[in-house]
């Protein structure tokens, strides 16, 4: 990590914040009120004390609090296992200005470790809850749900953003619109534009944490192959061949569902109706039973077709600690910051493995230059197509297509909307010759996975 | 109360996943003390009382009383399936007036415990044979030691488990199983749907009977072994080979399944220990267990534990798959059929019925009998006595001056300061500067007395001053999802706990676990 780059970035941010305080009309109101004596004194040694393993920037002062208490601002993304963990650690840091989104509302099943929410919650926005409990629990702490992410979001000016998520695609979108706000003056980058994103993630007993400095250090996108495509069971196992329980279960799920709409036509299986599920477990079952298969439970029936995760207090609590110390280390500077990532698995014993993530010199996301594609003219665009889809560094989900062909724009293939699918699917089984498309010319690609369009150069080869 | 049972199969639905309701079963039947709510004690019990550990707590002080009553109300509002209850008595009363209160547990947890108050309790504990974890958080560090004699693990549900295939030692029922295969006289979909065991079964007969019995054991022979069977694929009226997964799969997998049956030397090791061979009856289950097993190994096993009797998935039809997982199944029932007369044998030999070790326990262990463990932990007696310090441990590490365990020296000297002083150094700021140079006699006179050649550098001796006995929240929250995990883990017997110290620092997010 290039500390001088990011003390400037530093700089320049408490530069602008005091420029803001000043304009701010100090309300000394309710805010001190709620102070008692002692109340941040863990947190002062900190800010208000010489070290020698501080960062090279810090300066002990009073003010740091105040800037923590009064001005910081903290947009917390996911308010679940590792959501509340974090809500409950910054608050309790001093970290009283955050900003919560969470679509989300509460599930019985979510009890178990996002203790923020209580039983008669369960159906309630998990960001309302969130925010309401910490508020009337911490006193002088403001915390605003938000159910999604505005644009605007991000002209409130996030000093720091911390994500919680249970997606790659929604990590990767947060990665690319951080990305999308960076400045470059004249080819570099200014640093006042970084707003560093600490990610944390979980699964059972494995977890991780990671900060990463937008256009600086290594990006989502850099280290996708972390982050390995989900398996699924092959078609013709699930149809013809099960083994396992799970490929009775899928078959129910996958092939007898839409063929006996057993709940209505169009309606969609949903893991969260019980008598959904009681029905895909009695159907496995007879499945199972056609090929003297053992195993098909409930809960495993449940486990497939929600692609449930399981997860525990303990893992969350951890990681959403880790990442809790490297806001508070890049808010105050106090130390210098996790570079920049760290992996945590209790199986057996506890390990940590903390390592430093390269850049990818040609990342889909972070490396600013067309990535260049070579295919045939004679390939077909349905390549193309499965290129995106399928390389382990793009991962994209449903990738769209457009190009300038014969100085208009032209839409070459579009899954997310039925008419135009429709209208461009016979453009799949054409070459890229019969498209119009030239060598080294631009393809623009729009996914869930990027909030930007991407662009690629198309290189022929002979 | 059907109801209730549902909505807790609801609501620990994720966790169930992990340990299952047997798990489950030992969280809620356990009786859990902890003593002091600080920010690090009422982290753990936020995250015992939310899987649904029943949970008792003791305060230190009068101030942390109502914190405890506090906690207490809180908690159980967290999960109204707990109960918890809270003693207001000094973990040092106690122990000068009714020692025994701590016998009842199933694990005593003591947070921010002064270091005389820990030895006393240490020992306590130790004669009652009461698992013991201590946590310390101390400004950035966190600190976590297990104190128990013995721990058994049978599901210790290890990450990368090799299979046991026993390709090198087919038992009989898997020899008759493959005759029924004859490879070369199948039509194209059952040769293609043939499961890669039974692949690499058939070539390595062959093998077997023109290299003198002996298996491919260098890259070459491997090599030459894998070529064979991809000559086996099947080829088209053109000469082109098909396509042919099963097949692929077998090649793939000629390394692993070439691995010779042996018995870990993990568990090798339990088979020679005390407990295995001195069976009385008051020997625990698990060890009456594992002596069955080893008489096993020694006679019908024929130098190999029981079949475990699982398959990984593979290409295959249906029931070519089924039958030979059948196969498989029906052997390791064998095994354990045979194992459980071992077992009646060794109950009987000292008085006590069959019945008391179930057909389903042993049936686990045989299925677990690769991955048992044994932890066991130096008592804090040992650890802190001059005599039987771990002096290699502390030297080796130290000859990397900024080692983890320099910090669990520095919270030694932070005790000893403490010990002189009644109080840590560096609460007050007017105190940080004098403190160090105190603080530094105390390192010094640690190392001293315990012959300890190491340096420390001035560096740690500020930083620790710095600190001022401050219990951050983040770093008590690492911790308490940290001890937590590791209490479960000593309460459901899954999961391998760690030995015996475990030291966390939030500065460089690293971490080790250092035996001493």
């Amino acid at each position: 990590m290039n500390l001088l780059l990011f003390s400037l970035f530093r700089e320049k941010k408490r530069r602008r914040v005091v420029e803001l305080t000043e304009k701010m009309v100090v309300d000394g109101g309710d805010g001190h009120n709620c102070e008692w004596e002692g109340r941040w004194n863990h947190v002062k040694k900190f800010l208000e004390r010489s070290g020698p393993f501080t960062h090279p920037d810090f300066e002990p002062s009073t003010e740091s609090l105040q800037f923590m208490l009064d001005t910081c601002k903290i947009l917390v993304i996911g308010a679940g296992g590792l959501g509340c963990e974090l809500l409950k650690d910054l608050a309790l840091s001093g970290f009283h200005n955050i900003h919560v989104v969470d679509m989300d509302t509460i599930d019985v099943s979510n009890l178990n470790r996002q203790f923020l929410f209580r039983g008669k919650d369960v159906g309630r926005p998990k960001a309302d809850v969130a925010a309401d409990f910490i508020n009337s629990r911490i006193p002088g702490c403001c915390v605003i749900p938000l159910k999604f992410i505005h644009l605007f979001c991000f002209h409130v000016e996030f000093h720091i953003i911390v994500c919680g998520l249970d997606s790659v695609v929604a990590r990767r979108w947060m990665n690319g619109m951080l990305l999308s706000l960076l400045v470059y003056d004249d080819g570099v980058l200014d640093p006042g534009s970084i707003i560093p994103l600490i990610d944390g993630g979980t699964e059972g007993f494995k977890g991780n944490a990671r900060v990463i400095l937008p256009g600086m250090t290594a990006c989502i996108d850099c280290t996708l192959e972390l982050y390995p495509p989900q398996v699924n069971f092959p078609m013709c196992t699930i149809a013809s061949m099960p083994r396992l329980p799970e490929h009775c279960i899928e078959y129910a799920r996958m092939l007898l569902w839409p063929k006996e709409k057993p709940f209505g036509d169009g309606v969609v299986l949903d893991g969260d109706d019980p008598e959904h599920i009681q029905w895909v477990y009695q159907r496995s079952l007879e499945r199972a039973a056609e090929f003297n298969i053992t195993g098909v439970t409930y809960r495993l029936t449940q486990g497939v077709v929600k692609r449930i995760i399981p997860a525990v207090a303990s893992t969350n609590a951890v990681i959403a600690a880790a990442c809790a110390t490297e806001v508070f280390k890049i808010a105050s500077s106090a130390f210098i910051p996790l570079n920049n990532y760290m992996v945590f698995n209790d199986v057996d014993g506890l390990y940590t493995y903390t390592f430093e993530a390269e850049r990818k010199e040609n990342c889909s996301a972070c490396s600013q230059v067309p990535l260049d594609m070579h295919f045939s003219p004679t390939s077909k665009l349905q390549e193309v197509l499965d290129y995106l889809t399928e390389s382990a560094s793009l991962q994209m989900k449903s990738p769209a297509i457009t190009a300038t062909v014969e100085g208009k724009n032209k839409t070459l293939y579009l899954q997310s909307v039925a008419s135009i699918e429709q209208r461009t699917r016979p453009n799949l089984s054409k070459t890229l010759k019969e498209l119009g498309l030239a060598d080294r010319q631009e393809l623009a690609v729009a996914d869930v996975t990027t909030p930007q369009t991407m662009l690629f150069r198309l290189c022929f080869t002979s | 109360m059907a109801a209730t049972k549902a909505s807790k199969e609801q609501k620990y639905d994720r966790q169930l996943r992990l340990w299952g309701d047997h798990g489950q079963e030992t969280l809620e039947n356990a009786h859990v003390c902890l003593i002091n709510a600080t920010a690090t004690g009422t982290e753990i019990l936020k995250n015992l009382v939310l899987p649904g550990t029943q949970i008792f707590f003791l305060s230190n002080n009068s101030i942390g009383k109502i914190r405890a009553q506090a906690a207490t109300e809180l908690l159980q509002e967290l999960n109204s399936d707990v109960s918890g209850n809270f003693v207001e008595e000094s973990p040092d009363k106690l122990l000068d007036n009714d020692p025994e209160f701590f016998h009842r547990f199933t694990i005593v947890i003591g947070v921010q415990l002064p270091e005389s108050t820990c030895l006393r309790l240490g020992s306590v504990l130790w004669s009652a044979a009461v698992p013991f974890l201590v946590c310390k958080t101390y400004g950035l560090i966190g600190y976590m030691r297990l104190v128990v004699q013995e721990h058994t693990v049978i599901e210790s549900h290890p990450d990368n488990a090799l299979e046991d295939l026993r390709l090198d030692q087919p038992f009989a029922e898997f020899k008759n199983h493959i005759q029924s295969y004859d490879l070369d006289s199948m039509d194209k979909k059952d040769h293609s749907h043939t499961p890669w065991i039974i692949v690499v079964a058939k070539y390595l007969e062959k093998w077997l009977s023109e290299h003198n019995g002996q298996p491919p054991k260098n890259y070459n022979e491997k090599e030459a072994f894998r070529q064979c069977i991809r000559e086996g694929i099947l080829k088209n009226e053109n000469g082109v080979p098909e396509d042919e997964e099963n097949f692929e799969e077998a090649i793939k997998n000629v390394n692993t399944a070439l691995n010779p049956t042996k018995v870990p030397s993990a568990v090798e090791d339990l088979f020679n220990s005390v407990q295995c061979n001195d069976i009385t009856s008051q020997t625990l289950s698990f060890w009456v267990m594992l002596r069955a097993v080893k008489e096993f190994v020694l006679n019908e096993g024929n130098g190999s534990l029981p079949v475990r009797g699982t398959i990984p998935d593979m290409i295959a039809d249906s029931q070519k798959f089924i039958n030979l997982q059948n196969v498989y199944r029906q052997k390791a029932m064998q095994d354990a059929a045979t194992v459980s007369k071992h077992v009646e044998c060794l109950l009987q030999s000292f008085g006590k019925p069959p019945e008391s070790i179930s057909e389903k326990d042993i049936k686990l262990f045989c299925k677990n009998a690769s991955f048992l463990r044994v932890v066991r932990c130096r008592s804090l007696a040992e650890e802190y006595s001059v005599d039987s310090v771990n002096k290699d441990e502390i030297t080796s590490c130290m000859d990397n001056p900024d080692s983890e365990m320099v910090f669990y020296l520095m919270l030694r000297a932070v005790d000893r300061f403490y010990q002189q002083h009644s109080r840590y150094p560096g609460v007050y700021n007017y105190q940080v500067e004098d403190d160090i140079n105190k603080l530094k006699l105390c390192v010094n006179n640690l190392l001293q007395e315990y012959s300890l050649n190491v340096n420390i550098k001035d560096d740690y001796i500020h930083e620790f001053c710095r600190y001022g006995a401050a219990e951050p929240h983040t770093v008590a929250a690492f911790l308490g999802g940290s001890a937590a995990q590791e209490a479960i883990k000593i309460i459901s017997h899954q999961f391998v706990p760690f030995s015996n110290t475990f030291i966390y620092n939030a500065m460089s997010q690293t971490s080790a676990t250092l035996q001493l």
